[in-house]
């Protein structure tokens, strides 16, 4: 399960701000998206179910992508 | 089912990106990331569907304005101007042919691009042929055609003086030039030196002898030359020499030739200004030349001609090189890297130019520095260092700026077969102008030594 560090928030601009290092960061909005469904402690696998069915995109697209996104997560430290 | 896709959102791959202000794109604009999805009208998507991708695009439509601009530019400045299109910066018969349509005549530097125009369809005695390797052949092939031929060195003066005097013809002639004009290195590998006395050695060498008919001056100063001042010294320089050789000899020089070299729109790597902004208008360079050679003191009737071979500066904005992303990758330093299914087998000016990249599909305001690569598995296969675009997904289309030069004529067949070049016409239509490479283009020449026929694994 993949843990998005306390206190990070992301605006509906899609700025983020880790209130613990200073950094911010921007994120698209599917990024927000995946970033709130980690916080509200989904699994890997609904999230990608709801990528799927909210947009015009096919399964291994999608699945890689969404690996990658928690990758970047896990390299600017964004992830426990 | 196709209804409910269709109710769907578009997809964009998920992106977060650091805001440190200290990295910001330096050249703080956007425009390399405006998609461009359409090429004089027709669709980047339809192009790729029915030629495939990479694909090579030229609009004959810039190419034209291009050149009926240089030429407006130059005959406001200049009473008499004649271009002659620079074979080698690209030799396509459909590139060059639309260049003969506008009145450019031919600058040749080899025997093969001589036979090239003369198959064009160019008068023989409108092709100006340059280069430090004419063979006794070449020279005698041109001699007896009348072309115009632009001595490179000593060598070949006096093997042209003796074919001369074999063929019972008087060759016209021009030497090429080289001199200090401010901008370093100075290119004086080719032609005779002005300062050090050896282009006046090479023009007593001609008058002495009768056996050539010394009708014009010749120099091209560098490539993607910066500076619209140096064309003043040259252009002052050869004025001079004109002039001394009116007083020494009472002959007068028909035509000054001041070569190619201005540059085009493309951004030079390590350049901090992008090229469109940092590169002098045509209209600056004309300025600098017909300002000196007005002042040089011609008598009115007798200005010469100006010739001028402009090549990279009127065909690499006709020029786009179409691609498809292939993958995706994240580098161990976190950095996105791009696959493209193009390399530097084909856009070969990516060493010296970074080249502008626009997406081919419309995307929201988010984007990632990426590294482009082309698909090569060679170390050197680099696109773009870092460009800033949006998050392209495998199969989406980029469209590649500015490539209208030299790329087709230095190009490699390294790994892949070259792709098809086509040409959008004046309405629109596409044409392909050079076909695919087949694996039977490639083999045809090859041969297999008996012994090595067949073989059992
Ligand atoms: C003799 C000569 N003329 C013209 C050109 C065309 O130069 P450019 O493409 O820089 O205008 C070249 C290119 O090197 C050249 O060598």
């Amino acid at each position: 399960m993949v843990k998005i560090k306390k206190n990070i928030a992301v605006s509906d601009t899609g700025f983020l701000f880790n209130p613990m290092t200073g950094d911010s960061f921007s994120v698209n909005p599917i990024g927000q998206e995946i970033i709130r469904a980690f916080q509200e402690e989904k699994g890997e696998e609904e999230i990608l179910e709801e990528i799927l069915e909210a947009y015009r995109v096919d399964r291994s697209t999608a699945e890689k992508d969404l690996l990658d996104f928690k990758k970047m997560l896990a390299h600017y430290k964004l992830i426990d | 089912m196709k209804e409910k896709e269709m109710e769907k959102k578009s997809y964009e791959r998920p992106v977060i990106k650091p805001l440190n202000s200290g990295l910001m794109n330096k050249f703080g604009t956007r425009t390399e990331y405006t998609p461009v999805t359409h090429i004089d009208g027709v669709s980047v998507k339809s192009l790729i569907e029915e030629y495939g991708s990479p694909l090579f695009v030229f609009s004959e439509r810039k190419i034209r304005e291009n050149i009926r601009d240089a030429k407006r530019i130059f005959e406001t400045r200049y009473p008499k101007v004649q271009f002659a299109w620079s074979y080698k910066t690209n030799y396509l018969n459909a590139i060059c042919r639309t260049f003969h349509q506008e009145g450019s005549w031919a600058e040749v530097v080899s025997i093969f691009e001589y036979h090239k125009a003369v198959s064009n369809g160019v008068p023989p005695e409108k092709i100006l042929f340059n280069g430090p390797d004419k063979t006794d052949e070449d020279l005698r092939i041109s001699v007896k055609n009348d072309s115009l031929i632009h001595i490179d060195h000593l060598d070949e003066l006096y093997r042209l003086i003796e074919i001369a005097g074999e063929m019972h013809k008087k060759p016209r002639v021009a030497i090429r030039v080289n001199m200090d004009t401010g901008v370093y290195p100075i290119w004086d590998r080719f032609g005779f030196n002005y300062e050090n006395g050896q282009a006046w050695d090479a023009i007593n060498k001609i008058m002495a002898g009768d056996k050539l008919n010394l009708i014009g001056l010749h120099c091209h100063i560098g490539t993607y030359m910066l500076t619209p001042s140096a064309y003043g010294i040259a252009a002052s320089k050869m004025a001079d020499l004109a002039l001394g050789i009116k007083r020494r000899y009472k002959k007068n020089i028909s035509y000054i030739d001041i070569g190619g070299g201005f540059a085009s729109k493309n951004t030079l790597k390590g350049s901090y200004q992008l090229g469109t902004d940092a590169v002098p208008d045509i209209s600056e360079y004309a300025e600098q030349i017909a300002g000196s050679l007005l002042n040089a003191g011609f008598d009115t009737d007798e200005l010469p001609y100006l010739y001028l071979e402009t090549g990279r500066a009127l065909i690499d904005d006709a020029g786009f090189l179409l691609g498809t992303v292939i993958s995706n990758k994240r580098l161990s330093d976190g950095r996105r890297s791009t696959i493209m299914d193009f390399g530097v087998n084909i856009l070969f000016t990516a060493f010296w130019y970074d080249h502008k990249v626009s997406p081919a599909q419309e995307f929201s305001r988010f984007t990632e520095d990426t590294v482009l690569y082309g698909p090569l598995c060679m170390n050197i296969d680099v696109i773009r260092e870092n460009v800033t675009l949006p998050p392209l997904n495998a199969g989406d289309h980029v469209v590649v700026h500015f490539v209208g030069a030299y790329n087709i004529t230095q190009s490699m067949q390294f790994i892949a077969l070259r792709p098809n070049v086509v040409m959008i016409d004046l309405k629109g239509e596409s044409h392909i102008i050079r076909k695919a490479e087949t694996m039977d283009d490639v083999e045809r020449n090859e041969r297999i030594p008996a012994h090595l026929e067949n073989f059992k694994l």
